[in-house]
This record gives structure tokens, C-alpha cells and sequence, in this order.
């Protein structure tokens, strides 16, 4: 494949791979939910650049453009972004909860107050 | 070369978010990776996805971050720097997907499999039938309606789950036990 | 944030200009990059300017928490209706072709109606969302305050 083909994917997987490590790292909820964000964006860059076509434009039909991008991978991620969003704000909402009732949203402080009820029990 | 500058500058941000400890740099930052994918998605010829992402990513997104900091402390606290178990997966992870994509087809060829299978109907049909130019409105509202009208219902899932959630008005909390109160000590 | 006038004179300036626009991107989103997404969250983003510049009560006499409610409901009811009226019709479901004579305006009709379901709730739950969180935040604040008057 050609250099600039071959770099866009690559840069597509480091983009998943430094999400996914902030997911699996960062012990802030608000991190992970950023995380998870990351990785989503760098997935839709990986079907946007599949559906491109060299020498093509915009799928929107106009006189004296022959060649479209394919308009199926667009409406995919259309999708996938408003569903994304929908994720992230119950993730909020949630994280909005756990604060309230436990005080901290870091996943070290909330595992230690768990293990003091099951030493306690 | 707009596309390589964008995606050097997307990896730039991405670390720089995962490595900031402050919770509004990292929103603001990830605001910016928004905007930037965004454009990315313009240069690849995707209208509708870079309009969505920038109102979407760059705006909502940002404004739900912001207003959960209201909520939550600020800072994060310190990680053990850095994970090596976690390092080692996501090396692992990201050099079986770098193998992965040398088989993936040529970037751009207009013979892909991806563009020869379903995809030429919809270019040259969408007019004949619909009498409108855009064609991802016409396969999103028309030829693939029923996935947009769920699509429809988890943006309602997830308003009744927000409302839910944080719907309900906020009871006293009882007072603190003693063993919370030596925890904060 | 009503004090600082650079603040409200821009907004004021600008609030009505994204609404209109949203409406552009709306309803124009058959002939260029648009529909009922990214109308709606365009929609809503105009009215969360308006909610921080001058305050969250003020905002929610121009829209009040139980239209959203209904509003948001009534979205996808107009979805689902133009769905089961392709079947009353005598076609599938979400079938176009039954609801007038001419096949390129039945579906122009089916793709704008449809747009504007989704606009529509799009923009109520976002909106919806906002407003729940800054409640949240006000709630706090007043349980915080009352408990730093217990303690006096």
C-alpha cells in the first residue's frame, strides 16, 4: 500500500491504543470516560478513511463530479457519534452519582472503602 | 499533506490529554482533538460526519465535561507512573493491529471491495429515486430508515436515563459514619 | 455572568443567528451536509448559550422542563407515526411510496417529516441533559449551604 495509506491506519491505531491505555490506566472516572471518547473518534477516522476514494468528493450529487466517496461508512459513523454521545452523558450522570454517595470518583479511593466493609463484615 | 499534518497533530493532542492531571485541560484538550478530527473528516470527503462531529464532539461533549467538573474535584490524583502491566497490553494490542493493517486494501482505490459492493447503487441511483442531491440523508432517512429510528430511540434511552439518574432531587446525605470521618482524617 | 457586557451584547448578537441556522442546517440538510442531528444539536447549543449567559431560570421560562419532556417524546412518535402510516397505507413499514401519488415527493415528504422527528428530539434531550446536570449542581449547592449553617 502506498505511504499515505499506510500511515493513516497506523496513526488510527496509535490513536486506539493511547485511548485504550487511558482507559485501562487513569484511575478517574472522567479520565476513562475521556478515554473512551479517544478510542471512539480514532475508530470513526479508521471507516471514514477506508470509505475515501482518491479523486472523489463529498457524497452530495452535483453536475460535473463523476466520482463520489461511498456514502455507506458516513452514515455509520453518523450514527456511531450521536450513540457515542448518548454513552457519555449517562457515563456522566453516573459518575455524578458516585460522587455523591461515595464521596470520590477515583477508583483507588472507592475499591479501599470496599475493602473496609468486607474486613468490617 | 493537510491530512498528515491533522493526524500528527490529533497523536500530539491524545498524549497530552492523557497526560494531564487537571480535569479542565484534558476537557479543553479533548475539545481541540474533536475539532481537529473533525477537519480531518472534512479533507476525507465526509460533509455530514465532519458537521456532526464538530457540533457533537467539539460542542455537547465539551459543554457535559465542563458541567460534571462542576460536580467533581478538579484535579486527578497521582497515577504510578508509568502502568508497565498496562504499557505491555496496549504495546501488545497496537503491534497486532499495525500487523492487521498490512493486509488492509489499497487506501483509496476506487476497485476496494468496500466501494464495489453496495456502495455504487446508492451513487447512482439516490437521484433517479429520491430527486435529492445528498446521499448519505437519502440512505440515512430513506433506504436505512429503521436503523436512524433506533438510533432515535437510544438519544431518547439516554435522556430518560440522565433524567433518571439525576432527576430526582438531591435527599440530605445522613450524617457521617465514624469510619468515614477516620478515613478523612 | 449577565454583568459582563461584552458577553451578553455577543450573544445577544449571536443566539439568534445559530438559531436560524440550525434551522438551515435543518431543513436544507437534502441538499447539503445537514439533517436532523446535527440541526438539533446546534439547536440545543444555542439555548445553552443563553442558559449560561443569563442563568439557568431564565432559560427554562423560554423552554420549560416539561415541554422538554413532552418534546422529547413527540420526536420519535412522529418517526414512528410516518412508519405506521407507510403501513395503514398499504406498504411495509417506514415504506415512503404509499403516502402520496409522485414517488420522488412521497419520499422527499418521508425523508424531511422524519428529519424533523429526530431534530426535534435531538434538541429536547440535549437540552434536557444540560439542565438536569446544572439542577444537580444547584442542589449542592444549597444542601452545602445549609450544612455550613448547621455547623454555626
Amino acid at each position: 500500500m502506498g505511504w499515505l495509506g499506510l500511515f493513516n491506519y497506523w496513526i488510527v491505531v496509535v490513536l486506539m491504543m493511547i485511548g485504550f491505555y487511558t482507559v485501562v490506566s487513569r484511575g478517574n472516572m472522567a479520565k476513562k470516560i475521556i478515554g473512551l471518547n479517544l478510542f471512539q473518534t480514532s475508530a470513526f477516522i479508521m471507516f471514514i478513511s477506508a470509505g475515501k476514494i482518491l479523486g472523489g468528493s463529498t457524497p452530495i450529487y452535483r453536475e460535473g463530479i463523476e466520482v463520489y466517496s461511498n456514502p455507506l461508512p458516513h452514515v455509520l459513523i453518523l450514527t456511531a457519534i450521536v450513540v457515542g454521545i448518548a454513552t457519555t452523558a449517562v457515563g456522566l450522570a453516573l459518575a455524578v452519582r458516585i460522587h455523591e454517595n461515595f464521596g470520590s470518583i477515583e477508583d483507588d479511593l472507592l475499591s479501599e472503602d470496599d475493602s473496609d466493609d468486607e474486613t468490617s463484615t | 499533506m493537510i491530512d498528515i499534518g491533522l493526524l500528527s497533530f490529533l497523536v500530539v493532542i491524545a498524549i497530552a490529554v492523557v497526560r494531564s492531571r487537571d480535569l479542565f485541560t484534558a476537557a479543553m484538550l479533548f475539545a481541540i482533538y474533536s475539532l481537529l478530527s473533525s477537519a480531518l473528516f472534512a479533507v476525507l470527503d465526509a460533509g455530514d460526519v465532519a458537521l456532526t462531529e464538530a457540533a457533537v464532539g467539539a460542542g455537547i461533549s465539551t459543554i457535559l465535561m465542563l458541567a460534571l467538573l462542576a460536580l467533581v474535584p478538579r484535579q486527578e490524583a497521582e497515577a504510578p507512573r508509568p502502568n508497565w502491566p498496562a504499557l505491555a497490553v496496549v504495546v501488545l494490542t497496537g503491534s497486532v493491529l499495525i500487523y492487521a493493517t498490512l493486509d488492509f486494501p489499497e487506501f483509496g482505490n476506487p476497485e476496494n471491495p468496500v466501494q464495489t459492493h453496495v456502495g455504487p447503487y446508492y451513487v447512482q441511483e439516490t437521484y433517479n429515486d429520491m430527486g435529492i442531491p445528498n446521499m448519505v440523508a437519502a440512505v440515512l432517512a430513506s433506504y436505512r430508515s429503521i436503523d436512524t429510528m433506533g438510533e432515535g430511540f437510544v438519544i431518547l434511552t439516554a435522556g430518560l436515563a440522565v433524567y433518571a439518574l439525576l432527576g430526582t432531587r438531591r435527599r440530605k446525605p445522613k450524617p457521617a459514619t465514624k469510619k468515614q470521618e477516620s478515613q478523612k482524617r | 455572568m449577565r454583568n459582563n457586557g461584552i458577553l451578553r451584547i455577543v450573544a445577544r448578537f449571536l443566539i439568534p443567528l445559530i438559531m436560524l441556522f440550525a434551522l438551515y442546517i435543518q431543513f436544507h440538510g437534502e441538499y447539503s451536509p445537514g439533517g436532523g442531528f446535527q440541526a438539533g444539536v446546534v439547536f440545543a447549543a444555542a439555548w445553552i448559550l443563553f442558559a449560561l449567559i443569563y442563568g439557568l431560570d431564565a432559560a427554562l421560562d423560554i423552554v420549560p422542563e416539561r415541554a422538554m419532556y413532552v418534546l422529547m417524546l413527540l420526536g420519535v412518535l412522529i418517526y414512528a407515526a410516518v412508519g405506521v402510516a407507510g403501513v395503514v397505507l398499504g406498504g411495509n413499514f417506514l415504506d415512503y411510496r404509499p403516502l402520496l401519488d409522485d414517488p420522488q415527493y412521497a419520499q422527499q415528504f418521508g425523508i424531511v417529516t422524519v428529519e424533523l422527528g429526530i431534530g426535534i428530539t435531538v434538541s429536547t434531550v440535549t437540552m434536557l441533559i444540560f439542565t438536569m446536570f446544572v439542577q444537580r449542581r444547584s442542589q449542592s449547592m444549597q444542601i452545602e449551604d445549609s450544612q455550613t449553617e448547621d455547623k454555626d
